[in-house]
């Protein structure tokens, strides 16, 4: 027994990184505008970098006020001929597209990775398949939309703004257009200042697929491109996926307005654990609940709600489980935590952090070591957590995780439901009766029970409250692009 | 020809299931079409409708765990209570809208007809509106319509009787609780119709009614971090602000537009929240 414990804690893997051989990064971008890359040399330039070195990768396009009107009378143009294509031939370039991302696979995930800095076991095993599946499954409504229950003949809205994060760059690219495309919509996207590349090589498949020029129209920059795209007059829709605050501000200057708006914004999501959960499940899904993509996910389960009874036993497993974690090199396939996606967003974490410690919460000691470049946070487990524990109210968006403890179902639900969030909880028990008793109660938009952080094109997606209003995904997905 | 002296009525404000005055202790003189003196009517306070609020956050939670059925007999029981006193919502009707008598009548019959047609809907908006969602992987993965919570709701000003009944009805058959503002100057109608919730088995809270002026009233409820959704059907000029006072916390907001509800029934998904759970499957 011994000599096993001392085995696993000392094993280790050699490196085994993916190849960035797959991947061509030009030095400098344009923007993508009517169907073609404008010149990278007739826009200001800023770096984006790779966060797991600090180091540029290229620089990309900050698009002015002038470039966002000839990218949104593009899309106005390319409107009147892709809303009354027929349904059959949508369907057919976005099928073309889905295939096309499968067939670029590699390229993709490597690129993000680079960009992005998530492990490329997840850019490669969930972003890029989830995106290509996403366009496969509208393809598919494109030719049925009169049976999706909105009316006989369900119109488009128009031009659709959408503006999308950091942290699933491709994956929310793909949840914006598909549907939006689908639908007979026209797209101007604007991707995430830190995570333009993806979004950019998106660009080169919708070019190899064909897709009608102007249809979809890509813009890069910092907030204040998207705020001149939500401030357009000619654009009638709006998607944002962020952060609450800016959510805000966005349905706010919007309510003038005659503009269609769907927000997916932030969570603080309750991942609640009963004593008769099966363990081993348990503390693998408490992992990927809080670590998947670095704990920069909204849904991403960041309070941990323990019965009090199993307390002591989850936290040692737990302990020992996350000091097991591979931190390192995001391009190693072996890797489980990769780097913070900024600096920016590094500073954010460590400052909330430190009110962890010192609001009193216990933090976990870890013997992670991290690389001494780049941007990395250690994946970080608080015990003995309040309920007004700024690390309990607030959205870290990173890798820590908040303890608490109930006693009975109805206090884990007061718990869970004791913020202004509401996107998404977990719950965990062999018990269905009481997993559904939890579900009809909590108030969230998703409910993973014995599982987290799971996404299918098939499945809606989206929350209550102040984490926004829509849903991306299934069938409820086509009403956030139809005039209805 | 009797010489008895007509029983006149107060008209009062409908919070938690009981008939208060204005905690203000206002009132304002509610006018037929033809300019004459109509009644005096409660002018509720932004301290009414945080009471309203707070009793309809309550009320929200009991009615959501009756029955879709149930929800369904109570509001198919309003209409009941409705019908029974059609004559005096004719002439509420009739004489704040003014126009032919008929015309009155055909609107109260129409108003009774849509809470028929919204207590039709209460067990069927999880067929229509939810389902079951192929996903990959061992889960069995479904969506369920849920309510958005506690609706404000601001009723068309014009139409005050059938335009109050959409409104509300829709967002009472999704399983909401209302905090609506009656048409500022033809306020009795819905008034009256109120007072029947409480003739129809409603739990106090699930509908109340704050009569007054929209000016006063409007900004409280859009600002209220406890309220939900807004319909601001009524709300005209004050539109684009309430709209925007929404925006403080992230509310649902609905805002009329032409088109034929019964086709695209935007009213009854406005306020629906749909809850995705996934469970996993294994022996």
């Amino acid at each position: 027994m011994t000599e096993s414990r001392s085995t696993t804690s000392s094993l280790q893997y050699d490196p085994a990184p993916e190849s960035t051989a797959v991947v061509r990064i030009a030095p400098a971008y344009g923007l993508f505008i009517d169907g073609a890359f404008t010149a990278p040399e007739s826009h200001a330039q800023f770096p984006t970098l790779n966060p797991a070195t600090g180091k540029p990768l290229a620089t990309v396009a900050q698009a002015s006020e002038a470039d966002v009107d000839r990218a949104v009378a593009s899309a106005r143009r390319a409107f009147a001929t892709w809303s009354t294509t027929s349904g059959a031939e949508r369907a057919k370039y976005l099928f073309r597209i889905a295939r096309l991302i499968q067939e670029r696979a590699r390229e993709f995930a490597v690129l993000e990775t680079l960009d992005n800095g998530k492990p490329v076991r997840e850019s490669r095993d969930a972003d890029i398949p989830l995106a290509a599946a996403h366009f496969f499954y509208y393809a598919g409504w494109a030719d049925k939309l009169e049976h999706a229950g909105f009316g006989a003949a369900p119109q488009p809205i128009g031009v659709a703004g959408q503006i999308i994060p950091w942290n699933f760059p491709l994956l929310m690219a793909a949840w914006k257009l598909a549907p939006a495309l689908a639908t007979g919509n026209t797209c101007v996207l604007k991707p995430a200042e830190t995570t333009p590349l993806t979004a950019l090589l998106l660009a080169d498949v919708l070019q190899q697929a064909e897709l009608p020029a102007g249809v979809v129209n890509i813009v890069t920059g910092d907030g204040a491109v998207g705020a001149a795209l939500v401030a357009h007059p000619d654009v009638d829709k709006i998607a944002f996926t962020g952060s609450t605050a800016v959510g805000r501000q966005i349905q706010s200057t919007v309510a003038p307005t005659q503009k269609r708006l769907t927000l997916e914004l932030g969570g603080k999501g309750a991942n609640i654990v009963f004593d008769d959960a099966p363990i081993d499940q348990v503390i693998e899904g408490i992992v990927d609940g809080i670590f998947f993509n670095q704990g920069q996910v909204c849904c991403a389960g960041s309070r941990l709600l323990v019965q009090e009874s199993i307390i002591d036993d989850v936290l040692a497993r737990l302990e020992q489980r996350v000091n097991q974690l591979r931190v390192g090199d995001p391009l190693d396939k072996n890797t489980d935590v990769g780097a913070i996606n900024s600096a920016e967003q590094l500073a954010r974490i460590t400052e909330l952090t430190a009110w962890g410690e010192r609001e009193g919460a216990y933090r976990l000691p870890t013997t992670c070591t991290l690389p001494t470049e780049g941007f990395w946070f250690a994946p970080t487990v608080f015990a003995n957590v309040d309920q007004s524990h700024r690390i309990a109210r607030e959205e870290i968006f990173g890798p820590v995780l908040s303890v608490l403890t109930f006693r009975t179902p109805q206090e884990a639900v007061d718990k869970a439901n004791n913020t202004t969030y509401g996107l998404a909880c977990g719950v965990w028990s062999e018990k269905g009766s009481r997993t559904l008793w939890m579900a009809q109660r909590l108030r969230a938009g998703v409910i993973w029970a014995n599982t987290y952080n799971r996404f299918d094109p098939a499945s809606p997606f989206g929350g209550v409250r102040e984490s926004g209003f829509g849903r991306e995904g299934g069938r409820h997905g086509l009403e956030a692009y139809l005039n209805v | 020809m009797s010489d008895r002296l007509d029983v006149r009525k107060t008209y009062k404000l409908l919070i938690n299931g009981a008939f208060p005055r204005s905690e203000s202790g206002r009132s304002f003189e509610a006018l037929t079409a033809s300019g004459d003196f109509w009644a005096n009517v409660a002018q509720g306070s932004r301290k009414d409708v945080r009471d309203a609020v707070v009793a309809a956050r309550a009320a929200q939670a009991k009615w959501w765990k009756m029955s879709a059925f149930n929800r369904g007999q109570v509001l198919y029981r309003w209409a009941e209570m409705a019908e029974g006193r059609r004559e005096e919502l004719v002439e509420h009707v009739h004489a704040a809208e003014g126009g032919e008598r008929s015309a009155a009548q055909a609107q109260v019959a129409r108003a009774i007809d849509a809470i028929v047609w919204y207590a039709g809907w209460s067990d069927k908006i999880a067929h229509v509106f939810g389902g079951a969602n192929a996903v990959s992987g061992p889960f069995f993965n479904f969506s369920l319509p849920t309510p958005t919570g506690v609706i404000g709701v601001v009723a068309p000003q014009e139409s005050s009787l059938e335009g109050f009944v959409h409104c509300v009805g829709a967002a009472l058959a999704t399983g909401n609780a209302v905090v609506a503002i009656a048409s500022t100057t033809r306020p009795t109608p819905a008034v009256v119709l109120s007072e029947m919730t409480a003739t129809a088995d409603f739990p106090g809270g699930v509908v109340n009614l704050v009569t007054g002026l929209l000016d006063e009233l409007a900004l409280p409820l859009a600002d209220h971090h406890d309220v939900d959704g807004l319909d601001l059907s009524g709300a005209g000029e004050l539109t684009v602000a309430m709209a925007t006072a929404a925006a403080g916390s992230i509310k649902r907001v609905y805002r009329p537009s032409a088109g034929d509800e019964a086709a695209s029934l935007r009213r009854l998904r406005s306020f629906i929240e749909t809850a995705t759970v996934w469970h996993t499957i294994g022996q």
